[in-house]
């Protein structure tokens, strides 16, 4: 097994390190650059909780390798805000309580991110088909959706 | 011990070790997998395989990663027929208006696939190569007869649908070959078409789905096809029904006949999700409910199928 060395943009810093190509992403943001916002619920793509983005789209960092994305550039929930002075989307969710033990949050944020980018999110039924990838235990969805249909309000249409 | 595994250091990994692969052009890909002796894995969106690789049912030697080679990201039209490259992602399909104009029946099915961060890795090819029966891409790819381009250092072949989808997670490549594109033929811009499939969650993998085309000629269904998935171990095409619906006319009666039939012909499994009977049930109306919106968009009359 031959270890490879990648450099990855993560929240605009550069970091380059030697890893096994068998690290998957999510590990490498947790264990090797200890980015520990980023989480891991079932480590098989089905909750969302590691959602990234890779080249400013949602990924699943558990489905994908370190190696993967050498030369790219990756935005965590770090990248996001600071306590004391929240990114718009993670100001919506504290707003509508979208979040209440908060694990799943970061794969929502981020993945939110990615909705408001690229997806028309016009109506609720739009807003919750293309919240489906992530599963949050908690909050049973409403105040998530709420959240997200004010970000929409908010962009206005798609141009 | 869990506690080593999120403390910032490198703690345990979940795959088993592998070595890993970027080549640039398809040859050296081909190159790859023929010199691996059966042990290599090709990777693209990795939706599938990482999944598998991360509870170790699957410990390749080495991941070839295609997504790197230029070109294969492309869905173009080559004389009548559509082709979609190996790196082709499911948004991308989702949204290209070739596939809408051309295949629309593959675009309809395609919003039925997963979420959208899974979309934005996974690709029609590599869900093809996964063969699973209750996917959509292997479904439309088999019943529109698609045929699966195929590359080893031997050079290309061609394998027809009908002979790619041999089991449940099973396809007919031979272990040094990769799927370089699947073509499909053009749908006819007269042709009606209609895709139905009911999944749990909007996203999940379906209980059951049905897709039709079809055209008009005086009144009567001509050119029928039909399809389904997750009621057997490969997707379906259905001859038996499309015999019921050729040349005929619409009606209360022949949708009735439809669902008939499909409860004599169709094995479904029972497993967690759902029973036999349920699924053969299941399949009797979205059978009626595809076959209505095909009909009407070919130009039928809506009332014929009512009631
Ligand atoms: C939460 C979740 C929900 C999902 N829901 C659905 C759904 O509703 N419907 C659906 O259809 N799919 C669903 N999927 C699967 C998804 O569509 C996958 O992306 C797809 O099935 C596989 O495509 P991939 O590019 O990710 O392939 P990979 O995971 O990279 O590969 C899958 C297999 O195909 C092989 N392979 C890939 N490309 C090639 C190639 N060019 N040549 C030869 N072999 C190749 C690999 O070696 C591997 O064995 C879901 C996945 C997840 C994680
Ligand atoms: S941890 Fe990646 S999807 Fe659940
Ligand atoms: S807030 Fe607890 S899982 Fe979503």
């Amino acid at each position: 097994m031959v270890e490879k060395t990648i450099t990855v943009g993560v929240n605009g810093m550069s970091y380059t390190r030697t890893v096994e190509p068998r690290m998957l992403l999510s590990d490498f943001l947790r264990q090797e650059l200890t980015l520990t916002g980023t989480h891991v619920g079932c480590e098989h793509g089905v909750c969302g909780a590691c959602t990234v983005l890779l080249d400013g789209r949602s990924v699943r960092s558990c489905l994908t390798l370190a190696v993967q994305v050498d030369g790219s550039e990756i935005e965590t929930i770090e990248g996001q805000g600071e306590i004391d002075r929240l990114g718009r989307v993670q100001e919506a969710f504290r707003q509508h309580h979208g979040l209440q033990c908060g694990f799943c949050t970061p794969g929502f944020i981020m993945a939110v991110t990615d909705l408001l980018r690229h997806h028309p999110l016009e109506s609720d039924e739009q807003i919750r088909e293309a919240l489906s990838g992530n599963i949050c235990r908690c909050t049973g969805y409403e105040n998530i959706v709420n959240a997200v249909r004010e970000l929409a309000r908010e962009r206005g249409p798609l141009t | 011990m869990a506690s080593l595994r999120y403390d910032g250091i490198s703690g345990t990994m979940k795959p088993a070790q592998f070595d890993y692969a970027v080549p640039n052009t398809v040859e050296e890909a081909a190159r790859l997998l023929a010199e691996s002796n059966g042990d290599g894995k090709i990777i693209a969106g990795g939706q599938s395989l990482m999944p598998m690789i991360n509870f170790r049912l699957v410990k390749p030697s080495i991941l070839i990663d295609v997504n790197r080679i230029a070109g294969l990201n492309r869905i173009e039209l080559v004389g009548k027929r559509v082709r979609i490259g190996a790196t082709v992602r499911h948004h991308q399909t989702a949204s290209d208006p070739l596939i809408a104009k051309h295949l629309p029946v593959v675009h309809d099915a395609m919003q039925h696939v997963a979420h959208v961060t899974v979309r934005n890795r996974g690709t029609f090819c590599g869900s093809v190569a996964h063969a699973d029966p209750a996917a959509e891409m292997p479904m439309v790819t088999r019943f529109l007869d698609g045929t699966i381009i195929a590359l080893s250092i031997r050079g290309e072949r061609r394998i027809p649908a009908a002979d790619f989808f041999v089991g449940s997670l099973v396809n007919s490549l031979e272990p040094d070959e990769m799927v370089l594109a699947v073509e499909i033929d053009v749908m006819p811009d007269e042709a009606g078409w209609g895709f139905e499939e009911f999944a749990k969650r909007h996203g999940d993998f379906a209980l059951a789905a049905f897709a039709a085309t079809l055209r008009m000629d005086n009144g009567r269904a001509r050119d029928v096809r039909i399809g389904m998935m997750g009621v057997g171990e490969v997707p379906l095409r259905l001859p038996e029904i499309e015999e019921i619906l050729e040349e005929t006319e619409l009606s209360q009666a022949v949708l009735q006949a439809v669902a008939e039939k499909l409860n004599d012909i169709l094995t479904p499994n029972t497993d967690i999700h759902a029973s036999a009977d349920y699924r053969r049930h299941l399949s009797g109306v979205l059978a009626k409910r595809a076959l209505r919106s095909a009909w009407v968009r070919a130009g039928g009359r809506k009332e014929a199928t009512n009631g």
